[in-house]
């Protein structure tokens, strides 16, 4: 019985990394194509990457887009939750449940919306569009974690802060906003980590500088490349360090 | 620096539930009141409004003869002790106390020096670096008394403080409580359930009930002259006789109707020389009787009037046993309307 369950678990590991670990792998691959048979390790790939000047401004670009994003998003859902969690208004189911909607519309839908609505005022496919985007659907996720984590202890806090003299802006930035630093860092490198991954609404809403995922698509039409998966193990790396960091600043801190 | 609160004729309605129904109370400069009621009897709610957490529906309150209508908690001259003492889990413990002088800005320097001198007035002398979570629950009640002090409030509001700590250090830090407020002179108006801890604190105990005021006073005449039978019940053991006309001791009373309400410990065996005299019982027999420590109870039977019991407590070297009949006389003894 031991074993099965060691079993188990490296099936259900395999199943998640083998993937990945098969695109590492053959990132190194000194042939013309990433299959089998591995014909031994070069670097080439990675040198050839790091020359390359779209697939480094897209890299650019991706970060500031999700740095960018997920920082508005933040704000706002913070906002939006230390809001709807002091004040008991009439409407206030509807308007939790309004803001977290965005969650479960597919993202096709949002960008088809947004390309439509961004033609009408005017507003070209750009980084700036896509980020409003991303805005858009790092929200939601914003709002729902930053509500889930303020309690009654908040609440009381808050309270006694404004009974000794805060004014409301003091008890946001010197109680709220400090108190709830786990949860926002949460909140922050998730939707990095969204707006990061995110394709299809930077597709539609891109034209001449690109996110890199939508690069990394542009390429994959001229066909398979060692190149692509070098760039893949390359994004694969940054998400493992934002996971990393995480874990140190937020999930260490808890404890 | 301290000043009184005048409270004319407030009432405040949850929807349909009356929290406050007419309450009128004048609170002294630098008193210690104890705000004393079982749950939901409207104390909580009197605290709030004082504090301006909440606003009356009708009435006035005033602190220092100025009306606190339309004034937010921020800008009254008061502070709270949270009963969960809501530090600021963040900061020190010199920035928590400090933080009401930031917000008064006065500068860095002296506000973490006027901290230490309020950490060390409530007991806890170099403890500024600290955080709330390193402390345990008696110490973060002293903190956010600290907190709340530091600012140098007119009236200080407590709700339910002690609430939180275990039987011990609840005593422990009554006398605390009481020692600190005589040596800053600042008025405290404290909210509790617990009426010995109201009688060992306060300057005068305002007993609550269904948001009303049923008795007002210092603790002793609270205790032994309550003015309604609410009253009686809720600050201690009372044996309540309904008087009738077949009683032997109603011609004593001169024929009075109401209610007979006598402690157990105000019922002894001698005559005894109290200013009103005694009021005799008669002979009563011993049902019970149990060895409690400091003195024996014992459930009585009144002979005259066989429906009629009574707890008593007898000093511990009476002996007596079970069957025994004993004259029973009365001091301190009050008759309340039903």
């Amino acid at each position: 019985m031991r074993a099965l369950t060691w079993v188990y678990l490296a099936v259900i590991y395999g199943f998640i990394l083998l993937p990945v670990a098969v695109l590492v792998v053959f990132s190194f691959q000194d042939g013309r194509l990433p299959v089998p048979p591995f014909q031994g390790a070069t670097l080439r790939w990675y040198g050839q990457v790091l020359a390359d000047r779209d697939l480094l401004a897209a890299l650019g670009h991706s970060a500031l887009v999700a740095f960018a994003s997920s920082g508005v998003a933040l704000v706002l859902g913070f906002l939006a939750a230390h809001g709807l969690a002091r004040v008991r208004l009439p409407g206030s189911m509807l308007m939790r449940g309004l803001l977290i909607a965005p969650l479960t519309v597919s993202y096709l839908i949002i960008a088809l919306g947004l390309l439509n609505m961004f033609n009408q005022i005017g507003l070209r496919p750009s980084l700036l569009a896509t980020g409003i985007g991303h805005v858009v659907i790092n929200l939601p996720l914003c709002f729902a974690i930053l509500y889930a984590a303020m309690g009654d202890h908040q609440k009381s806090a808050e309270r006694a802060a404004r009974d000794l003299g805060a004014g409301e802006a003091q008890v946001l930035w010197l109680v709220s906003a400090p108190m709830l630093m786990a949860p926002m860092a949460a909140a922050f490198f998730l939707s990095v980590t969204f707006s990061w991954d995110e394709f299809i609404i930077a597709f539609l809403l891109t034209r001449f500088d690109v996110t890199l995922p939508v690069e990394i698509w542009s390429m994959l039409r001229s066909g398979l490349s060692p190149k692509t998966n070098a760039i893949g193990s390359l994004v694969f790396l940054v998400s493992i360090m934002v996971v990393i960091l995480l874990e140190l600043s937020v999930f260490r801190r808890q404890k | 620096m301290t000043a009184g609160v005048a409270i004319t004729r407030v009432s405040r309605h949850y929807g349909g539930a009356k929290a406050l129904d007419d309450v009128s109370l004048d609170i002294a400069a630098g008193e210690y009141i104890v705000l004393l009621g079982p749950s939901g009897c409207g104390k909580t709610t009197l605290l709030n409004l004082i504090g301006g957490f909440d606003a009356p529906d009708t009435g006035l309150i005033a602190i220092g003869g100025r009306s606190m209508a339309g004034v937010a908690p921020k800008d009254r001259p008061t502070t709270t002790v949270f009963q969960d003492y809501a530090l600021f889990p963040h900061m020190t413990l010199a920035q928590n106390v400090a933080f009401g002088l930031r917000m008064r800005g006065v500068a860095r320097g002296p506000r973490l020096a006027r901290a230490a001198e309020m950490l060390a007035l409530v007991g806890l002398t170099g403890a500024g670096n600290r955080r709330p979570h390193e402390l345990s629950g008696g110490q973060r009640q002293r903190v956010a008394l600290a907190r709340a002090l530091a600012v140098d409030p007119d009236v200080l509001l407590l709700d339910e403080p002690l609430g939180a700590l275990d039987l011990k250090l609840r005593r422990g830090m009554q006398d605390e409580l009481k020692a600190i407020q005589r040596r800053v002179g600042t008025t405290f108006v404290h909210v509790t359930h617990d009426q010995e801890e109201a009688m060992a604190i306060a300057d005068r105990i305002v007993v609550m009930n269904a948001g009303r005021i049923e008795d007002l006073g210092p603790p002793r005449s609270v205790y032994l002259r309550p003015r309604s039978l609410f009253s009686a019940s809720f600050m201690g053991e009372v044996n309540r006789i309904p008087l009738t006309a077949d009683l032997p001791f109603a011609a004593h009373l001169g024929g009075q109707k109401g209610t007979l309400c006598i402690r157990p410990e105000s019922i002894v065996t001698e005559p005894g020389g109290t200013a009103e005299g005694s009021l005799g019982l008669g002979p009563c027999r011993i049902e019970e009787i149990t060895f409690f420590g400091t003195h024996q109870r014992a459930m009585m039977r009144v002979d005259a009037a066989p429906d009629q019991r009574l707890t008593i407590h007898l000093p511990q070297n009476v002996v007596a046993a079970p069957g025994q009949t004993l004259t029973l006389f009365a001091h301190d003894y009050v008759i309340l309307e039903a």
